[in-house]
């Protein structure tokens, strides 16, 4: 019999029960959020169902929150929505003793940046929450997935997930990346060759040189991109670097625990023998720095290529969609990307809000200044850590004041622009370069034309005012 | 949960790719509480200009669409966001099928939660539907029971769907009652994980 994959063993290790095609898969970690929860506790009450596990939750307030003025906690939100929201998840976990980091808490922060942080992501684990990125989770080795409210109001009263078995898709990436290419780069060129349903129905896998060379930030970037892939969950296996990452944070286990746990997510990896449904396999020389040039997180292009033509695409709808979208992001076919002038540069997210992000950005950012190369004029840069902690961090590092003194603003912690539903966002028309994993239209404000790129390639693009290659920009 | 059978209704056609959950409603609807009232957001940006005014062109401000119950939509529909908000939006406006080639697996599982039936069908079928829909005649039936869309032309299409899925539909199941009948295993497989691996017990 052939062996297992990686999904296959923590699949197996979950299921509770089967139910014709799709099984009760038991949930070690729940995190949830202001946004997608407030349906599910109504759910729960209507029904008089408790929390099972509150103590396998954690809340946190992200989505909603302004990135200023944290300190007055949900007084600082101006929206009465917004607020209604947070004082509602305030309250929810307030009734179902779920530990919750309030606004103003230094381990408050985007929701896939806590769990890591906070150690309470670990290997083999199932994590789900009602947000489609905590595939992010998957760089630790953990099967992690979005999901709806329904979902979560079943996780809640059950602690687990019913759910049908995925396929497993294995996407390895050799050799190495050359200089200035980074996991964004190699997850937007993923999401390039297999397109934004290539991974409809299945769990990736990363797996290849290039990926083990990976830091934990990085791989937790590509993983967080899986999404736009189409599958649910990305996975790399554990290794010492994952133990490494682990080893001192506050939830991570602690004396005699942590060599049991650690010889137990030993055994999570795909086994040599294993079979995958589906095999792509990249090169990491190829790579160049990526970013997208139109609606869709597929549209990607190398820095040093052109807009594509509508009529290059193989179907119908494929071509409606690209003409639709040139039209929206203002761009022309053929014309190099880096012609495209920013208005706005965003360096935050889940996707790209860590501190190896801000030091890479940071980086960019001190070898302009060096050469007195400030954010250019008519740029507004704003710089958004992914926690307290990471705000604290960069502080200690004094990366803040070089983001000031070089015309950045240094925000606090949270979604921000990366969906624009707190105050931070684009006005129609406007032009940003942004580290964050949605293009979508409208998704960082009505209107508002989004390229994704990494952190060093938006720092570049706040100082040069287009589009620009990082790596030519370094060397001028 | 609302049980669905069959249906018989208008459909109509959204000729793009791709169409994602934030299109499908955008953050600012997001602030609600309820799943009540999302109707007034349903692809807002489609149907509504900058000033608020209703986008004449666009298919669900037609006359003959704005009572439509399905929807036939281009490949991949519902990728993106995991928001639940996005079927409660299509259900409030009406819309309780969506067909199309291909849906994202989160959307598509939002869907079959909410009672909204996701019928995938061949690329070139839901071609042909979406020509139909354009035509004079577009009302459509959806049978869950016999898992087919039938045309007005006649042209009649088979769909497959998750026998338990269905079985859900047909009957509008709650799922967490199911699994609670499943609560003495849970806490088995709770107990287990106790010994094993005790540090998640802390
Ligand atoms: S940063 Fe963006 S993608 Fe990540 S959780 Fe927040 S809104 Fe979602």
């Amino acid at each position: 019999m052939a062996g297992k994959t990686l999904y296959d063993k923590i699949w197996d290790a979950h299921v509770i029960a089967q139910d014709g095609a799709e099984a009760i898969l038991y949930i070690d970690l729940h995190l949830i959020h202001e946004v997608t929860t407030p349906q599910a506790f109504a759910g729960l009450r209507a029904a008089g169902r408790p929390v099972r596990r509150p103590d396998r939750t954690l809340a946190v307030a992200d989505h909603n929150v302004p990135t200023i003025g944290q300190a007055l906690g949900v007084n600082a939100v101006e929206d009465e929505e917004a607020r209604l929201q947070l004082q509602t998840l305030g309250r929810n976990v307030a009734d179902a003793g779920i530990e919750y980091f309030q606004m103003g808490d230094p381990r408050n922060g985007i929701v896939h940046v806590v769990g890591p942080e906070q150690g309470r992501t670990q290997p083999g684990m199932t994590i789900v929450c009602g947000d489609s990125h905590t595939s992010t989770h998957g760089a630790f080795g953990a099967l992690a997935q979005g999901i709806g409210t329904s979902e979560v109001e079943h996780v809640l009263a059950t602690q687990t997930l019913r759910q049908a078995r995925s396929k497993n898709l294995r996407v390895t990436v050799d050799g190495q990346l050359g200089p200035g290419v980074t996991a964004k780069d190699m997850a937007l060129a993923i999401i390039g060759t297999i397109g934004t349903a290539g991974g409809t129905g299945s769990v990736i896998e990363y797996a290849g040189e290039a990926v083990r060379a990976l830091s934990m930030e990085g791989r937790m970037t590509l993983c967080n991109l899986t999404i736009e892939a189409g599958a649910r969950a990305g996975l790399v296996a554990p290794d010492d670097k994952t133990f490494d990452y682990i080893r001192g944070r506050p939830s991570a286990p602690k004396g005699a625990a942590w060599d049991m746990a650690v010889s137990y997510w030993k055994s999570y990896f795909s086994d040599p023998d294993a079979l995958f449904d589906r095999e792509v396999r990249l090169n990491a020389a190829d790579i160049a720095p990526t970013v997208t040039w139109g609606t869709s997180p597929e549209d990607v292009v190398s820095v040093t290529g052109l807009v594509p033509d509508p009529d290059s695409f193989a179907t119908p709808d494929k071509r409606a969609s690209a003409t639709r979208a040139l039209d929206y992001m203002g761009l022309i076919a053929g014309q190099p990307i880096t012609e495209a002038k920013v208005d706005v540069v965003f360096i935050g997210s889940c996707t790209n809000s860590r501190i190896e992000d801000l030091r890479a950005a940071a980086e960019v950012a001190q070898a302009a200044f060096l050469e007195g190369r400030l954010v250019a004029p008519h740029v507004r840069a704003m710089v958004v850590p992914g926690s307290g902690l990471v705000r604290d961090q960069a502080e200690a590092e004094g990366l803040d004041a070089l983001f000031r003194a070089s015309g950045f603003e240094w925000r606090e912690p949270g979604c921000s622009m990366c969906l624009g539903m707190n105050p931070d966002r684009l006005a129609p028309g406007q032009r940003c370069a942004s580290t964050s994993n949605r293009n979508f239209e409208g998704r960082q404000g009505r209107g508002g034309r989004t390229h994704l790129m990494s952190p060093a390639m938006a720092a570049a693009a706040a100082i040069a005012g287009h589009i620009v290659d990082v790596r030519t920009f370094l060397t001028v | 949960m609302k049980a669905f059978t069959r249906l018989d209704g208008r459909a109509a056609p959204l000729g793009l790719a791709n169409v994602d959950t934030d299109q499908i409603i955008p953050k600012q609807f997001l602030k609600t509480v309820e799943r009540e009232g999302l109707a007034k957001g349903l692809f807002y940006d489609f149907r509504f200009d900058e000033a608020g005014k209703e986008k004449t062109d666009f298919v669900l401000n037609r006359p003959e669409y704005r009572a439509a119950s399905i929807l036939i939509a281009g490949d991949n529909f519902g990728c993106g966001s995991s928001r639940e908000h996005a079927p409660w939006a299509l259900m409030d406006f009406g819309i309780t099928c969506v067909i199309s080639s291909g849906f994202a697996d989160i959307f598509h599982n939002n869907c079959l939660n909410n009672g909204l039936l996701p019928v995938v069908l061949k690329p070139q079928e839901v071609e042909a539907l979406m020509e139909e829909a354009k035509g004079g005649n577009h009302v459509f039936t959806v049978d869950l029971e016999t898992q087919t869309v039938s045309a007005p032309s006649g042209a009649k299409f088979r769909f497959e769907i998750d026998p338990d899925r269905k079985h859900k539909l047909l009957e509008g199941l709650d799922a967490i009652g199911e699994t609670l009948q499943h609560a003495p295993s849970i806490d088995v497989y709770e107990m287990k994980r106790a010994l094993a691996q005790p540090w998640l017990e802390a």
